[in-house]
């Protein structure tokens, strides 16, 4: 017998004498789409969550992505950029050298100050936002190295909760879900940012 | 006996069967309590734990208190779980195809010998003598670490507690957190000792700390090409994987080598996508006590162009299917691992993990590893608690641990002096005149203090015999009722 022959057959051995009882879940975990995506109070629940994990959140009108950038970019002092080949032209910023990711080495994107993406969603509950590899955000290395991310974010990708988010995403693609920067809690329990992904996260969150 | 037993085991093929002695980590050299007692002795452990258990059990309290619906996700959770179980062999075949068509490769692996045999041979096949790896429960239970090295190939950890572990020359006292059982000042002496280039000025500021961390491992995240994970959750529909971190060092273990290896107790896997929408809301609030954890990588066997080209996927039993044979004692493999269980034990908090001797300490250890090995193998641990419940109503998917635990102590040995004492108690019980009798002798032990005789010594020695009051309650009801 195989491996996966006798893995099977011990299984299915383990269940002929009395398969589990499956308990009714109860009551549906709640709806938590009763804000519709992109409502002001789940804005200002993600502003805020994000926050409280110790991202910095810029809140700009539509046209105002490129100058928030801009000012993240400067204010940090990065002076070298990645960004995915999809990212919108208008939002690249123009006073330091940006880097197209065409496979870029890892250890050329180590040396990098910062990366600029967008999101596929954003969950307002958890204060998380979603990459999932979309041509506006790029391979998963390239917002991983980088120490300072900077992620623009959208009214309409901001859902309620974690199911309304899997329900927009797809499988096929690989996932990044960020909450806040980097962070560990291996020291006595207590969380401390900064470990090996990036150690700052901006998200510029537009109002449409 | 077909693989429930300890020495002497034998096996049949495509019988359920426990895990295999003399390999991995799930029994300990000595007893519970005697492991207990020297951890007991131990003051700075003792403050250790108490100061990390007392932090994560109140930011895990304030941040499920955020979710109206907590108590139905629980049982959403279980629910899903049991109904998991109940279809195990179609889901993991599910699983296998769908990882497959995704460009994936999947192995299963009998034992812990079978899961290192694999993975040692798939590395070799990369020619690599070098891999890291995201903390993983799983490869600790096999001893992976220890086939590896056997092999040639270096196991570097790259979780922040892990490498404080194998720095150290440590064993991991706790599923979340395997560094516990060190404080600050500990972990800066580690690191001064065993961490090559470290800067002789290191503080023991925590962020301080996880800056030496990050410069350390830098490197190896950049030029290591094989990389070795767990996984949280195995989505069956899809073949999606699901790690679920803080650190950021799974994300570079899962995004920058060429080849990853996952290895999987076959429990985890789940059978919807939508599943994942019940425990990533359960699984970070039952565990770090955040809203959800920094970092949580999905991936489907291999991305083009992103991400390792060469995917694998190690599927384990050692010891499950015997789990799952057992009615009551199955539901342990609904456990995610989210450590909640112990830090809200009174043992564990007093003892910390290494006196459950197995990588799985705690209440959940308690309940798991004697299943996992054989009861004969793990026999002291069913008595590692005081039955008092807190753990049941903590698990975010409501593993009836109590139970399970008052069923594993049915099944250890028990001794033939306690078993004739029950015989007689139960005599004594069905003979009124020789009960009152037997009650009237309990009052004159007053006058012999609070310890028992040998035999029977063992049982006094960490508590004191109740007294016996001056009179019984038959003697009482006789007064009282001839005088109304």
């Amino acid at each position: 017998m195989t491996g996966r022959e006798v893995v099977l057959a011990r299984l299915r051995a383990a269940l002929a004498g009395a398969p589990p009882a499956v308990p009714e879940p109860g009551p549906a975990p709640r709806d938590r789409g009763d804000r519709p995506p992109g409502h002001p109070d789940l804005l200002d629940r993600l502003a805020g969550r994000l926050t409280d994990y110790r991202a910095e959140v810029h809140r700009v009108a539509g046209a105002g992505v490129a100058e928030a950038v801009a000012g993240i970019l400067a204010a940090a002092g990065a002076r070298t950029v990645v960004v995915p080949a999809g990212l919108p032209a208008q939002w690249r910023p123009g006073a330091v050298e940006v880097l197209v990711d065409d496979g870029l080495p890892a250890t050329r994107l180590a040396r990098l100050d910062a990366v600029v993406t967008a999101a596929a969603v954003a969950v307002a509950e958890t204060g998380t936002i979603i990459l999932d590899a979309g041509a506006d955000q790029g391979r998963r290395a390239i917002s991983l190295l980088p120490d300072l991310h900077v992620c623009v974010v959208h009214p309409e990708q901001v859902v309620a909760g974690v199911p309304e988010a899997l329900a927009r995403l797809t499988p096929d693609r690989p996932l990044t879900w960020i909450s806040g920067p980097s962070a560990t809690s291996d020291i006595e329990l207590n969380r401390v940012e900064g470990v090996h992904g990036p150690r700052r996260l901006h998200v510029v969150l537009t109002d449409g | 006996m077909s693989g429930r037993g300890g020495a002497g085991r034998t096996t049949f093929l495509g019988m359920p069967a426990t895990a295999p002695p003399g390999v991995g980590n799930l029994r300990g050299t000595e007893p519970f309590p005697a492991a207990a007692r020297r951890a007991l002795g131990d003051a700075q452990l003792r403050r250790n734990l108490r100061h990390a258990t007392g932090t994560i059990r109140a930011k895990s309290a304030a941040v499920i208190d955020e979710v109206p619906d907590w108590p139905q996700l629980r049982a959403a959770g279980r629910a899903i779980k049991a109904d998991t179980m109940a279809r195990l062999p179609e889901l993991l075949e599910q699983l296998e195809a769908a990882v497959t068509a995704a460009g994936g490769t999947v192995h299963w692996a009998t034992d812990a010998v079978e899961a290192n045999r694999i993975v040692t041979e798939l590395v070799q096949a990369t020619g690599a003598d070098r891999v890291m790896k995201v903390k993983s429960m799983a490869t600790q239970e096999i001893g992976l670490n220890e086939a590896l090295e056997a092999a040639g190939i270096e196991p570097v950890e790259t979780d922040l507690a892990e490498l404080i572990v194998q720095l150290g020359d440590d064993r991991p006292s706790h599923i979340l957190v395997p560094a516990i059982h060190r404080n600050r000042a500990e972990i800066r002496e580690i690191f001064l000792r065993a961490m090559p280039g470290v800067d002789p000025a290191l503080t023991d500021e925590p962020a301080v700390l996880a800056a030496a961390a990050r410069r350390h491992l830098r490197e190896t995240f950049l030029a290591t090409r094989v990389a070795v994970s767990g996984a949280n959750f195995a989505v069956a529909e899809t073949g999606t994987l699901a790690v679920v971190e803080s650190e950021g060092n799974g994300r570079m273990c899962l995004t920058l080598p060429e080849t990853l290896i996952t290895v999987m107790g076959i429990e985890k896997v789940i059978p919807r996508w939508a599943d994942l929408g019940v425990f990533l809301q359960l699984l970070p609030r039952a565990s770090t006590g955040e809203r959800m954890n920094p970092y949580t990588s999905l991936w489907t066997g291999v991305t083009p162009g992103d991400g390792p080209q060469q995917v694998h996927l190690v599927l384990l039993d050692n010891g499950r299917s015997a789990v799952l044979a057992d009615e009551v004692g199955r539901q342990a493999l609904h456990c995610i691992r989210c450590s909640a269980c112990l830090n809200v034990c009174p043992v564990y908090e007093r003892t910390g993990g290494h006196a459950y001797g197995s990588v799985y300490p705690g209440p959940i250890g308690a309940v798991l590893s004697p299943q996992l090995t054989g009861v004969a193998d793990n026999a002291s641990l069913p008595y590692a608690s005081s039955l008092c419940g807190a753990c049941y109503d903590a698990c975010p998917v409501m593993i009836d641990i109590p139970s399970i635990l008052v069923h594993l102590r049915a099944q250890a040995p028990h001794p033939r002096t306690e078993a004739a004492a029950m015989a007689a108690a139960a005599y004594t019980m069905d003979h009124p005149a020789l009960y009152a009798a037997a009650q009237r002798a309990a009052g004159l032990g007053r006058l012999a203090g609070r310890a028992l005789p040998p035999p029977l010594n063992g049982w006094t020695a960490s508590r004191d015999m109740p007294a016996a009051p001056p009179q019984t309650f038959r003697q009482w009801w006789a007064e009282h009722r001839s005088g109304s």
